[in-house]
């Protein structure tokens, strides 16, 4: 038995997952997610949005009314809906007395790859008819487009008096808030974390055209068949919205209320580059992965399942294979997969999403497949890659969860299933 | 517009902006934050609506006769009189 360092620490330096709540192209709650993943159901559809037309995306449609008023829904914004949402549906989820729970005491921290773009848009859009008289300019903007606009609609939303602010990391920003999250409830700056990741990028153009100009906007004549990482015939993106938000708790504070523990969170590492603006290093990702191991004193072949970023690009999916190669190569236990192959590229929300997707597999046993994988690239070739069909594990321990943006910022999460004790 | 055209007018911008709000019983003589959730930035919204409807300029010392349905057709009717409903 390989020693590790998580089970060292006091309770009440140990953080365990309570509660999730989330919306994905192709599922509103834990459950319709999970079946997706195993069934093979994309939730990639095509999609139309101003000056950049036809194109495809991952499309949510999660009941805005059923955690907010409508007055909210117009005055707020898309990410601060999916916010509310996926925080709501946590907050449910964890069976925490919300009602009289200690609101001072709550942090929220949400990651989000942008912000505000979708309302500089929408506001440039409408003022073109006003002859660009920016009489015409909403008062809405700034309190719609400061960075920290999901986060602070969470806590209006549900009377968090505690801090509240977003974490911008661009794709790796899921993780992000889930780390934050983490060393928040270590510094005892709060008692419950509401953290993880948004994303409205699908209602803003730019996010279209800026792929599309960098050649990395995915097309396919079957939208369910355009994002697929690793495959050779990959050709870019697909963007999707969506939102994941946990409940974080210390594990004292969460065994004394006798909670529901989903797993917990025994190791991160973030990393960055210093490469280049877009184009990963594998590398700096594999010492990224490295040292999240390290932190929790596991060796590789403890990890059941890698949860890969792999958005479907030609040099990113290569580039992530390859250090994974590096790190893991020769133990063929480990399983990999990857969701962006059913829902997209959900930005803020992917590391998030992608883990939770695969936190099931604690209950289920089951690695989900990786989807449209019809002629492996032999750049993306990883022993124990999981294709087309779920692989049943039987007890799934261990889970990676690989999470990179753009300016080169990596991000890994592990979470482990079982709460040992001293 | 006539007087009855600007409520109706006015009635279409409120639901727009407080569209959880049932309006058929408002009182035209009650302001609208006594029988209404509305707050600053709403009844900026019905100044905003009724810039980029109707291009009525509506200078901030003049806010406050936005108070009621009645103060507000009142004040409205002249500015709105060569406006064709």
């Amino acid at each position: 038995m390989i020693s590790t360092n998580h089970n060292l620490k006091p309770d009440d330096q140990r953080i365990v997952i309570t509660g999730i709540g989330l919306t994905a192209p192709n599922g509103n709650s834990m459950a319709e997610y999970r079946e997706s993943l195993l069934s093979g159901k994309s939730g990639v559809s095509n999609y139309e949005i101003r000056y950049f037309g036809e194109t495809l995306a991952g499309v949510c449609d999660f009941d805005v009314r059923r955690h907010q008023t409508r007055k909210d829904a117009r005055r707020g914004t898309r990410a601060g809906s999916i916010g509310i949402y996926c925080a709501s549906e946590a907050i449910e989820h964890s069976g925490i007395d919300w009602e009289n729970a200690d609101k001072s005491r709550v942090g929220i921290y949400i990651g989000v790859t942008e912000h505000g773009n979708v309302e500089t848009e929408t506001e440039v859009h409408e003022l073109r008819g006003f002859d660009y008289d920016t009489s015409f300019w909403s008062h809405h903007h700034n309190p719609r487009t400061v960075a920290n606009n999901p986060a602070g609609e969470i806590a209006l939303n549900k009377g968090v008096i505690g801090p509240h602010y977003t974490i911008g990391a661009a794709c790796a920003a899921g993780n992000a808030g889930l780390i934050q999250g983490t060393q928040m409830l270590r510094l005892n700056e709060c008692d419950v974390a509401i953290c993880g990741g948004v994303s409205e990028s699908i209602h803003t153009f730019g996010i279209f055209a800026g792929f599309a100009s960098q050649g990395a906007l995915a097309t396919h004549d079957d939208p369910t068949q355009a994002s697929r990482p690793f495959d050779m015939n990959r050709n870019g993106i697909v963007v999707a919205e969506g939102g994941c938000i946990y409940i974080l708790e210390r594990l004292s504070d969460a065994l004394a209320r006798d909670a529901n523990i989903i797993g917990e969170i025994v190791g991160y590492a973030m990393n960055t580059d210093a490469t280049d603006f877009v184009l990963p290093n594998s590398e700096r990702q594999a010492q990224c992965v490295e040292m999240a191991l390290g932190r929790a004193g596991l060796a590789t072949e403890q990890i059941d399942i890698v949860s890969t970023h792999a958005t479907g690009t030609a040099q990113g999916d290569a580039l992530e294979c390859e250090a994974l190669r590096r790190v893991f190569n020769g133990h063929g236990n480990t399983r990999f997969n990857n969701t962006k192959s059913f829902i997209g590229h959900s930005m803020g929300a992917a590391g998030a999403l992608e883990l939770a997707g695969n936190l099931a597999a604690f209950d289920d046993g089951v690695c989900h497949a990786t989807i449209n994988v019809d002629q492996l690239d032999p750049d993306c070739a990883l022993d124990g890659l999981v294709t087309d069909q779920p692989h049943e594990l039987g007890n799934v321990e261990y889970v990676l969860n690989n999470s990179f943006g753009m300016l080169g910022i990596n991000s890994v999460l592990i979470v482990k299933k079982s709460i040992d004790r001293e | 517009m006539a007087p009855e055209e600007i409520r109706t007018a006015i009635l279409e911008i409120l639901e727009d902006i407080a569209p959880d709000e049932d309006l058929t019983a408002l009182k035209d003589d009650v302001s609208f934050r006594d029988q209404m959730e509305l707050d600053s930035m709403d009844f900026l919204d019905i100044v905003m609506e009724l810039r980029k409807r109707y291009k009525v300029q509506i200078p901030e010392e003049e806010y406050g006769e936005l108070a009621s349905m009645d103060s507000t057709v009142n004040y409205l009717t002249p500015k709105m009189a060569d406006i064709s409903a």
